[in-house]
């Protein structure tokens, strides 16, 4: 499925590109893409790394699985495997959190720690299992208590209340995970 | 009655400004309090963190192939003008759910590519001012959901999965979904 939505992205690029005259420009964004890429991961190789290094002090002291028994009673019910695994709740926590304070940086470490926990409980199948399609979800519709980077682009354009947009977006963000929620239960098994 | 309204508002500006220090000092309050926790719980914290930031490196080689990939089938679909011209299709379609034709790029762009997102909500909010109702609604829909085809990308590719299932389906309903929502919040709280 993947392999057919990335060709016809990419092929209906180069076509329509290269028959409106733009070859030269694509040249140049393939080529330009391909640093950016680099830059883009340098820059979250630094931020992995530290997020990783604190996670694993966290991991070692006790501290998630703290935080993840905490959270369990509600968490045990969305998460049908992980849940069981204090390991990958912890992450799935620390992930939950971070994307809840706007920390995105943060949250994709963790994220992907939640994930090798999810891939080990799944026994490493190169098919996602319910749980991480349900995460992944959850993170794609991402709960936020402050976007941060829009609240400061509409300070930067003088609005005249940057926060007032924080309610709504809230009441979407959690009406879109609910709704993740459920249309996982439904789709998961024609899939 | 004066003076006490006075202390109250006084009061309410000091207790939101510690709270908004905290907030913009989330990062090493995080740090702190883990590496605290860590060293009271008799962890060897330098140690423990110099192994996880190990791995985090070989999380960002790991993820970097996959990024690459999307990154240059999204940026030849953007550069080519494909997608412009897919959004001029499809804008009578969404006019009909009652979607303002201005706000259409930003929903096609948003799953696909996160600076680009942000480019053209600057854009909306430069030419239409950040409180008016086009500023709003495009407010709001950026305060939620993530680049659905990064975080997929990202958090699969980190563990190898290549059966995605229904995860990118899901995300991109309930992405559509919470727009409609959006509409529907600012044209109660602006009209």
């Amino acid at each position: 499925m993947i392999n057919v939505i990335w060709f016809g992205i990419l092929f209906i690029g180069i076509a329509f590109g290269l028959l409106t005259g733009d070859g030269e420009l694509l040249s140049k964004t393939i080529v330009s893409t391909t640093t950016d890429t680099v830059k883009l991961i340098i820059e979250l190789l630094g931020m992995m790394c530290l997020w990783c290094g604190v996670m694993k002090i966290a991991e070692r002291s006790g501290l998630t699985d703290k935080l993840a028994r905490l959270l369990k009673p509600i968490l045990r019910r969305i998460f049908k495997e992980a849940g069981k695994d204090d390991k990958a709740l912890g992450a799935i926590v620390m992930n939950l959190t971070a994307n809840m304070f706007g920390l995105s940086n943060a949250a994709t470490p963790f994220g992907i720690r939640a994930m090798e926990e999810m891939d080990r409980i799944n026994g490493h199948k190169d098919v996602a299992s319910n749980d991480m399609v349900l995460f992944l979800v959850l993170n794609a519709a991402c709960i936020q208590f402050v976007p941060t980077t829009v609240v400061s682009i509409r300070a930067a354009f003088n609005s005249g209340n940057p926060g007032s947009i924080i309610l709504p977006a809230l009441c979407t963000t959690t009406f879109a995970s609910i709704l993740g929620i459920i249309l996982c239960k439904f789709l998961r098994r024609y899939f | 009655m004066q003076v006490f309204t006075k202390v109250l508002l006084k009061e309410g500006y000091v207790v939101g400004n510690i709270f908004n220090y905290l907030l913009k000092g989330i990062i090493p309050i995080i740090i702190g309090a883990v590496v605290l926790y860590g060293i009271i719980a008799k962890v060897k914290v330098y140690e423990c963190f110099v192994e996880g930031a190990k791995e985090g490196i070989n999380v960002c080689v790991r993820i970097f192939p996959y990024l690459l990939a999307m990154l240059i089938a999204v940026n030849c679909f953007r550069a080519s003008g494909a997608m412009n011209y897919v959004i001029n299709l499809i804008k009578p379609a969404v006019n009909v759910v009652g979607i303002p034709p201005e706000i259409v790029p930003l929903i096609f762009i948003k799953p696909l590519s996160g600076s680009g997102a942000i480019g053209v909500f600057t854009d909306i909010v430069k030419n239409y001012g950040p409180d008016s109702f086009l500023g709003f609604l495009s407010s709001i829909i950026m305060g939620g959901t993530e680049t659905i085809f990064y975080t997929i990308t990202v958090y699969f590719g980190a563990i190898g999965i290549k059966k995605v299932r229904h995860s990118l389906w899901v995300a991109l309903i309930v992405d559509f979904c919470a727009v409609l929502l959006a509409v529907n919040l600012a044209v109660m709280l602006m009209r």
